[in-house]
């Protein structure tokens, strides 16, 4: 759905495409690999949620490669600068959103970039965009790393497996749930806010486990988690008051 | 070194004496003690399995070094964590033994969470004749008791036992990774991602945070603890390695929270070879001293680094494991062989070092003759009693019989921890689920 809202504004720029996609395929080898170790680099990043906490030495060392391709991707200037309205949220050094990766994709073929606004924020049932993987809270601070809300997969996500990727995100970072509903184009898939979210800011004691729980969203998708889930949610909001 | 084959007969003396196959789980570590006469492993089931060397008999001179089965028991639990919503696995990560004070032998176990002490002693004798039970242990009535008789022992067959003496908990809210005893026999520290902590043996409902890196502010972790540990005779000084390449070295009387290291060791990069994975593969899996202290040694993806610890700028010695693999390096990161963890040891007297590698292959470095060999750790390639072969990869161009290509490897079988003698050449290598026990030929 998204995608076609895509092809619809480059329409009039039909001509550059084409000649855009010619020129894709001279692009160097090299570039075509980096995006491709990016884009595992970012699925591991997902798949690294499971019934037991993720490694986190593993997970660090990725998300490093990942900030190394951007570095030189923005070095190289392959990675372009962002719609302006989005120019100011987005520093260098904060990891972007795969809407910006598939710009910089499209705008390598010469179309315009085309924000996705609007189709974004629509909440779908949310059944269909839970992780299928398991029953642990999706609110950990250490269990479900790299998962954000459902909807936000809807934002100019046509790189295909990002969009696999995205179809099972939530998020539990509270800034999140305020650029879900902003016209901005905020980087919705933020590296730093995951590690954020995974690292937890909880310390070592008997209520460590409730502060992990503290810093979590108050997600609306607590409707499609199990039980345990919700329990979650119960605690949270007990913890929070 | 024993195991050094002639130039004119490429026969190591290295001999299988015997495999074992542990059904189940597989093995995520293996110790010797301090003697050499027990043996160690944990596996993923949270089992400990603990082998004991014959003794010389002269009835059966060719069963002394055995190892046989001396104990087993269940050591961690699986648990699952409420609050989180986790499971926190079983998996016993480290074992270190005890020095041996008495007669029981003890040993600390750690999975991600937990640290616990055993107790293992043996009993071959027992009571009988006791006044107040009888022998099947129920209350004799004190008014039908007679006469009064002095209970007498009385030997029974050796009956080994374990039992959990300390346990040692929620210290750590990440995994961890490592444990050490220290020299001075009271203390040892516990090592997770971000924080090492110093425990008293006695004391289990505290312990002192002397590492922490964990940063302010999350977003900008960028590197973690992947192994510490104690110096062998200074008990002041540890060490602890990094994801990114680095070892520190502190000293605990500068202060009470070591974040500020004596001493930093890190080998500059080399630019022509950086590429998108030169983090990773320089992220150090295990760090070990050596028996006299003097020097470290490191274990990265691709290389074996030894270190003196004099030195911080480079280390004194590099060697290649598994150089051809560098080619391969984005293949191992799909399919996450890349973040392997394998370890390292040295032998008794610290001339050569071991470590494993994949398709069940374990390499040995003599560092006085610099050379190096390649064995496999398989039951397909080595009967009971019969010498290893050494192997060979070929890297590249014709293939060689007898060797075998990169892209035979199989990345599935991967030898992670090993295990050296600390005096004799005997030592255990575990390949998944099976112990090889290698031992030196005797003439």
């Amino acid at each position: 759905m998204f995608a076609r809202g895509l092809k619809r504004k480059c329409v009039g720029h039909e001509e550059d495409v084409e000649g855009a996609l010619a020129g894709l395929k001279t692009v160097s080898s090299y570039s075509l690999q980096r995006q491709s170790l990016l884009d595992m680099s970012l699925v591991k990043l997902q798949l690294c949620h499971m019934l037991v906490e993720p490694n986190l030495c593993r997970s660090v060392l990725i998300a490093n490669t990942v900030r190394q391709i951007q570095e030189e991707m923005t070095q190289d200037g392959t990675w372009r600068a962002v719609a302006p309205q989005a120019a100011g949220r987005a520093p260098l050094d904060r990891l972007v959103s795969t809407e910006i990766l598939c710009r910089a994709a499209w705008e390598q073929e010469g179309a315009c970039p085309a924000p996705g606004l609007g189709d974004g924020h629509t909440q779908g049932p949310v059944s269909d965009l839970c992780p299928v993987t398991s029953a642990q809270a999706p609110r950990h601070p250490q269990s479900s790393v790299w998962e954000m809300d459902g909807p936000r997969e809807n934002r100019g996500s046509f790189h295909k497996s990002l969009d696999q990727i995205f179809e099972t995100l939530e998020t539990k970072n509270p800034s999140c749930m305020e650029e879900l509903f902003s016209d901005v184009d905020s980087p919705y898939y933020d590296l730093d806010t995951v590690l954020t979210g995974m690292m937890g800011g909880a310390r070592p004691g008997p209520c460590e486990g409730l502060e992990g729980l503290a810093p979590a969203t108050p997600g609306p998708s607590a409707s499609c988690k199990s039980d345990l889930g919700e329990l979650d949610h119960v605690v949270e909001i007990l913890v929070e008051t | 070194i024993f195991f050094w084959y002639r130039d004119s007969s490429p026969k190591p003396h290295l001999v299988n004496r015997f495999c074992i196959l542990l059904t189940a789980d597989i093995i995520s570590t293996v110790e010797f003690n301090y003697s050499g006469d027990l043996l160690a492993t944990g596996d993923k089931g949270g089992r400990v399995v603990i082998f004991q060397r014959e003794q010389e008999n002269k009835s059966r001179p060719h069963s002394r070094g055995e190892y046989n089965v001396y104990s087993t028991f269940q050591s961690h639990e699986p648990e699952f964590d409420y609050l989180k919503s986790l499971e926190i696995e079983e998996k016993i990560n480290k074992i270190r033994w005890l020095p041996q004070q008495n007669a029981a032998h003890f040993l600390l176990s750690t999975n991600d969470k937990t640290i616990k002490l055993w107790k293992i002693s043996e009993r071959d004798k027992r009571a009988e004749g006791y006044n107040l039970k009888d022998e099947d242990g129920r209350l004799r009535d004190p008014f039908r008791i007679t006469a009064l008789r002095v209970p007498i022992l009385k030997p029974m067959d050796l009956m080994v036992e374990a039992s959990p003496r300390r346990i040692f908990a929620n210290a750590h809210t990440y995994h961890i990774n490592s444990i050490s005893v220290n020299s001075d026999h009271e203390t040892y520290l516990s090592a997770d991602d971000l924080r090492i902590n110093l425990w008293h043996l006695e004391i289990t409902d505290r312990s002192f945070n002397i590492v922490d890196i964990k940063p302010a502010n999350m977003e900008e972790l960028t590197e973690v603890i992947t192994a510490a540990e104690f110096h062998p005779h200074q008990c002041n000084v540890f060490v602890y390695s990094s994801s990114k390449g680095t070892i520190r070295l502190c000293d605990m009387r500068s202060s009470a929270l070591c974040d500020r290291h004596s001493k930093f060791f890190e080998e500059p990069e080399d630019p022509s070879s950086r590429s998108f994975f030169s983090e990773i593969i320089s992220s150090i899996s295990d760090v070990k001293f050596s028996h006299s202290g003097r020097y470290m040694m490191t274990r990265d993806y691709l290389s074996v680094k030894v270190w003196d610890l004099n030195m911080e700028s480079r280390p004194v010695e590099t060697h290649q494991v598994h150089e051809y693999l560098r080619s391969k390096l984005c293949s191992l990161y799909e399919n996450d062989c890349i973040f392997d963890k394998f370890e390292c040891c040295w032998n008794g007297s610290d001339s050569a070092i071991m470590t494993g590698s994949y398709n069940n292959f374990f390499r040995m470095f003599d560092r006085d003759t610099r050379r190096d060999v390649t064995l496999e750790a398989s039951r397909e390639s080595s009967k009971p009693r019969a010498s290893l072969k050494p192997r060979k990869v070929c890297t590249g161009g014709k293939r060689k019989k007898d060797e075998i290509s990169v892209d035979s490897l199989d990345f599935n079988k991967k030898i992670l921890h090993t295990a050296w003698h600390p005096a004799d050449n005997v030592i255990a290598v575990a390949a998944t689920n099976n112990l090889y026990i290698f031992q030196d030929k005797i003439n």
